[in-house]
């Protein structure tokens, strides 16, 4: 944020255009550049959380899956707050979420995209 | 595809409208100006500009067409800048071009120039299909000139990205119609925004700038007769750097002076 943003904040104003700008194009960009539209993320994020769900007990307010970028580099970016382990993995589960796993105790887990 | 030490240079956008062929003209003749063979190139077969932002509009007798045809020579083709000598156009063909042309004639064309010059210069069409295809074949680097507009910039975007995957490199990048006024309010995309939301070196920075009217109404590029306009400079400047020359880059705030613009400055301040 630049002086002038947290000056326009604290009277109530909109933040400069520029800011904008920035902002509008970070976010179109990781879309283009990852070739997903709005619709197949969300799915794709039903579907995440669908999955470690039979893992570990999740909190489905805090969870976001959701694409970033920086220097060309698109990463999708699942932070999943785990509230407690599931006792026992289904076992019709444990074949499609073979990846999901390896990491099922570890929160957050990025998967990179040149 | 090397000849021996001749480079080919793509001039692209995605956009059009942004600058492309306004920075072939002016490269053109600063590059002949600093003793290089300089041959432009003009890719754009839909919508040709290059001949008359040059001035060399009366001079055409035959196009890249006839060369392609081998109904003439290269250098019947080639119109020789009579006041740079160094510089010769290859004129586009006819717009019915576009039906047959293929990204191989393209690379024949080009071949042929780098033989007799040190660096091409290719004005590409806007839009990322097959007129950029076909120009794109035949480049080894690229500068993409972009406006610090969000339409611009993301069109710039998507062609960096099929410039990757043809591995066209370097590629640098061209910020043009940089308005210093707006940037210091921060109602235009700041510099760095920009370089870092397309990750690409900056070649140079190009002011907005009433000249460059003036000069394309006479089709006498701004880099011919020594203009000391900030859009001159900045492209005698590109030119020096495309030789390797180290020539520091303008800062947009520096430009202006006195209090409103210090003022500017400190608001520009990243606090968090
Ligand atoms: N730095 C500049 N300052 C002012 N006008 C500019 C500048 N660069 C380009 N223009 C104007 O923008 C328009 C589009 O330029 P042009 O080079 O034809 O773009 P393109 O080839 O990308 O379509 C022209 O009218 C040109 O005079
Ligand atoms: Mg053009």
């Amino acid at each position: 944020m630049t002086l002038r943003d947290f000056v326009n904040k604290l009277l109530g104003r909109q933040p400069a255009s520029a800011t904008t700008a920035r902002e509008r194009l970070q976010l179109v960009l990781a879309h283009d550049r990852s070739d997903l539209n709005p619709e197949l993320l969300e799915q794709m994020r039903r579907e995440i959380l669908e999955v470690v769900s039979r893992y570990v007990e999740i909190d489905l307010e805090e969870g976001d899956v959701s694409l970033e970028t920086e220097d060309r580099v698109t990463a999708l970016v699942a932070n999943l707050p785990i509230k407690r382990a599931r006792p026992v993995v289904k076992p019709d589960a444990a074949a499609a979420a073979e990846v999901a796993a390896d990491e099922a105790d570890e929160p957050v887990w990025t998967a990179s995209q040149a | 595809m090397t000849t021996s030490g001749s480079r080919s240079i793509l001039i692209c956008s995605g956009k059009g409208g942004v600058g492309k062929t306004t920075l072939t003209a002016n490269l053109g003749i600063a590059l002949a100006r600093q003793g290089m063979r300089t041959a432009v190139l003009d890719a754009d077969f839909g919508l040709r500009n290059l001949d008359l932002l040059l001035g060399l509009e009366n001079r055409i007798v035959y196009t890249a067409q006839e060369v392609l045809a081998e109904s003439c020579r290269l250098d019947q083709a080639l119109v020789k800048h009579k006041q740079e000598p160094n510089l010769a156009l290859l004129p586009a063909g006819n717009p019915r071009m576009l039906e047959w042309l293929k990204p191989e004639d393209m690379e024949r064309i080009v071949a042929l120039l780098r033989e007799s010059f040190d660096i091409v210069l290719i004005d590409c069409p806007a839009g990322i299909e097959d007129g950029f295809k076909n120009a794109a074949a035949a480049a080894e680097e690229a500068i993409v000139i972009t406006t610090p507009e969000v339409s611009a910039v993301r069109d710039a975007d998507r062609v960096i990205g099929l410039l990757n995957t043809r591995g066209i490199k370097p590629i640098q990048l061209v910020l043009n119609r940089v308005r210093p006024k707006m940037m210091a309010n921060q109602e235009m995309l700041a510099v760095d925004d920009v370089t870092d939301i397309l990750a690409l070196p900056l070649l140079g920075l190009v002011l907005e700038d009433e000249q460059v009217i003036v000069s394309t109404n006479r089709g006498e590029p701004l880099t011919l007769n020594g203009s000391q306009s900030p859009a001159a400079q900045a492209y005698s400047n590109i030119a020096r750097r495309i030789c390797g020359e180290e020539v520091p880059l303008i800062d947009p705030a520096k430009v202006r002076r006195g209090l409103r613009a210090k003022l500017g400055q400190l608001m520009q301040t990243k606090i968090f």
